[in-house]
């Protein structure tokens, strides 16, 4: 993975001095919290319901065994023993003291980590393919450009006071596992047929308040050409995104606004005016940040482990977490291994400093050492021999990390909600709590297959609600929690936005209304039908019957 | 004479604002004037005859293009910041810089707070009328916090990527 060079490192503690003055400034009174929170946010600093909220920044999801130890110390000595993962590929701690951060701040760098541009009208964390380099899907490395953009981005001075947040992924390959069309750019990596490397840029993505998905604003932009692109992209933005309405200042509305084939064209118009030459990285500079993601050093091993299957036929649990949380590698006799954040009964993207620390110590021994953070608010391990995937999986067991359970029911995307964030109408945790242990029987659980709940406390869909198959929104009715659901939305290839199913449910009724529309889809399925391709098939009609029917 | 921030090659010094910025309903007054670019455009013309200097008052959502056939003869350029969050004038300073070869005076106005004097210097401005009380020194210090930079804006400096390139991070 990038290595900071003493650059990147001198960089890190210039932020982290400054805000240390920063916090000073605002404890000793000179600077008003109207005007120290646009500060604290682009250091990933929040005020929620009970305390500050930080979030640490994981630049494509790629973390070692160092940060992940560094966080370990960090929930245990300034939060209460555990983070929380996003579906910005992020961690959070939500009981932190600013007077704290600073120190906070410092430890991070000192394993190359911060928590820049975590939030604030700029642009956040890029996010990548947690299977980056270990997939044989992919037609490039993304991480290299995901890195590229890092940089680029880093205390860009021009686009630190956007219209509102930016958010940039990039996939390269057909299966994406980005929600790439979710977001305000999406950059899908395609070889053409002359063998020239490009991207397919999306823009114009985004859930919230006005689900859109991302429209294609160029269908081949050379990739050495990526930086000069993205600041016409984004100068159009700055200049005419909408700010007298925040919930109207998205890049998604300009688009929508104006239209892909005019926003087209005015991005088109910039773009030739920028000289490229001094915002496109040389080649010199692309050849050593591709050099961080060269190929690590694979054994060569057969395509089969005689060690493994014989471990899967006597341990049913190994072959259960096998057929749900490995997943083929590029490389014979290695696997990728999905680590589920998802127990039964836990909050979805927890995980206690000890899980950390198990993870780290995994990360290391088994898998080159490093570690991914998935958007679907998971942990990768991406180079695991196949002959190690038993002590692995008892690693895991032991730590209570080895759900079999990836991409099933239980495998839910829910926000921090009511029980944490000051923006929330209604809890999601619970919520996503209650659905897990109704589908806590691990058979059923797989006979379902496929089937992405996603949940949200508010409009705003830090849970990606609108692109669940089902989705789960929570909305305040007269001070009690009613939830809406929608069905058939998909944040991968196909991406969607879910239909509503009818009038909201109350609290206690969601759990129910979940188990009769998995009842309805086995009983409507076809062949391998995944949820989201019986609903495609069938409309809403036997769905919206079946939860409704005991309300008439 | 009221007084404004402006960088220099060491630092940042006080100086005197010698401009009057006069607002749309005001006759003008004698001396070096900042009009609004509706005003200048309606106006510019016959006080460019009259022996003094005119500057712009360009608001947050007024677009330099207008203004780029006079910039030879406009001595400023005053970017008014309405609120500090309003981050649009960040771009029309490097296009002035950057795009129109524009060589005269940037100043930022309106809310314009000493936290934001690191972009707003590698955008291309250089004089500061803050909002906040911060002084030409703090300007400078919080101006210059940064020892390197990732990317190429409208001031002089050199990406990290072209240090490295000069062996630097060795």
């Amino acid at each position: 993975m990038y290595q900071y060079d003493v650059l990147d490192k001198e960089f890190l503690a210039d932020r982290s001095a400054e805000f240390r003055h920063q916090v000073a400034r605002r404890l000793a009174g000179e600077i008003t919290e109207d005007q120290f929170k646009p500060l604290r946010l682009m250091n990933g600093l929040y005020l929620q319901l009970h305390a500050y909220m930080l979030r640490i920044a994981i630049p494509y999801g790629t973390v070692n065994g160092a940060q992940l130890r560094k966080l370990a110390w960090i929930a245990r000595t300034y939060d209460k023993g555990y983070g929380h993962f996003t579906t910005r590929t992020n961690l959070q701690f939500h009981w932190i003291k600013l007077r704290d951060m600073p120190d906070i701040l410092d430890a991070l760098a000192e394993v190359d980590l911060h928590a820049i541009q975590t939030s604030g009208n700029c642009i956040r964390n890029v996010t990548a393919d947690p299977r980056a380099g270990a997939t044989a899907e992919e037609v490039d490395d993304p991480r290299v450009w995901a890195e590229v953009i890092r940089q680029w981005s880093t205390l860009h001075p021009e686009f630190t006071y956007l219209p509102r947040k930016f958010k940039i992924a990039v996939t390269a390959s057909a299966k994406d596992r980005t929600a790439a069309k979710t977001h305000d750019i999406g950059l899908s990596l395609r070889r053409e047929r002359d063998g020239t490397l490009g991207f397919e840029v999306m823009v114009g993505g985004g859930l919230g308040r006005s689900p859109y998905i991302g429209k294609t604003v160029r269908e081949h932009l050379p990739v050495d050409r990526l930086l000069s692109y993205l600041e016409a992209v984004l100068r159009v933005y700055n200049r005419h995104g909408r700010r007298d309405n925040p919930a109207k200042a998205r890049i998604k509305i300009l688009v929508a606004q104006l239209g892909i084939e005019e926003f087209a064209r005015q991005v088109e118009a910039e773009w030739a005016l920028i000289d490229a030459s001094k915002v496109d990285l040389p080649d010199t500079e692309l050849a050593r940040i591709r050099s961080f993601f060269a190929r690590p050093d694979f054994q060569t091993l057969p395509r089969v482990s005689d060690a493994f299957d014989a471990a899967k036929a006597a341990d049913a649990g190994l072959a259960r977490f096998a057929r749900n949380n490995v997943h083929a590698h590029k490389v014979p006799g290695y696997a990728i291994v999905d680590v589920s954040l998802k127990a039964i009964g836990a909050t979805p993207g927890d995980a206690s400093a000890e899980q950390l620390e198990v993870l780290a110590d995994l990360a290391e021994r088994y898998s080159l050492g490093e570690a991914r953070v998935t958007h679907e608010q998971n942990i990768v391990l991406p180079h695991v021999k196949l002959d190690d995937l038993a002590a692995v999986y008892a690693g895991l067991k032991a730590a209570e990390l080895a759900s079999p359970n990836i991409n099933l029911v239980s495998d839910i995307i829910a926000c921090p909600g009511l029980d944490y964030c000051a923006l929330a109408n209604a809890r999601a945790i619970p919520v996503a709590q209650d659905i897990a242990r109704r589908f806590e029987d691990a058979d059923r659980a797989e006979l379902v297959g496929e089937l992405k709940i996603k949940i949200s406390g508010c409009i705003n869909a830090c849970g990606h609600h609108h692109v669940g198959h089902i989705g789960i929104l929570g909305v305040d009715k007269k001070g009690e929690e009613f939830y809406q659901l929608t069905l058939g939305g998909s944040g991968a290839e196909d991406a969607e936005v879910g239909k509503p199913l009818g009038p909201a449910l109350a609290a206690n009724q969601v759990g129910q209304a979940i188990e009769d529309l998995v009842e309805v889809y086995l009983r409507e399925r076809k062949g391998e039908e995944r949820f989201l391709d019986t609903f495609r098939r069938t409309g809403v009609a036997p769905f919206k019957e079946a939860v409704y029917a005991e309300a008439h | 004479m009221p007084k404004l921030i402006r960088l220099t090659e060491n630092g940042a010094e006080l100086v005197d604002d010698r401009f009057t910025t006069v607002s749309d309903d005001e006759p003008i007054p004698a001396g070096d004037v900042i009009l609004s670019l509706t005003r200048y455009q309606a106006e510019g013309e016959v006080l460019a005859g009259s022996n003094r200097a005119t500057g712009v008052l360009l608001a947050g959502d007024e677009e330099v293009e207008a203004l780029v056939y006079d910039l030879p003869r406009i001595p400023v350029v005053a970017l008014s910041f309405a609120k500090f969050r309003d981050g649009r004038h960040y771009s029309t300073a490097r296009l002035l810089r950057e795009r129109y070869g524009y060589t005269g005076e940037i100043r930022a106005v309106g809310d314009v707070l000493r936290e934001q004097a690191g972009p707003m210097v590698r955008c291309g401005i250089e004089v500061f009328a803050p909002s906040d009380g911060s002084t030409a020194e703090q300007w400078a210090a919080t101006a210059g916090r940064f020892r390197h930079v990732y990317q190429r804006a409208a001031d002089s400096r050199e990406p990290i990527f072209a240090e490295r390139a000069e062996g630097r991070a060795e």
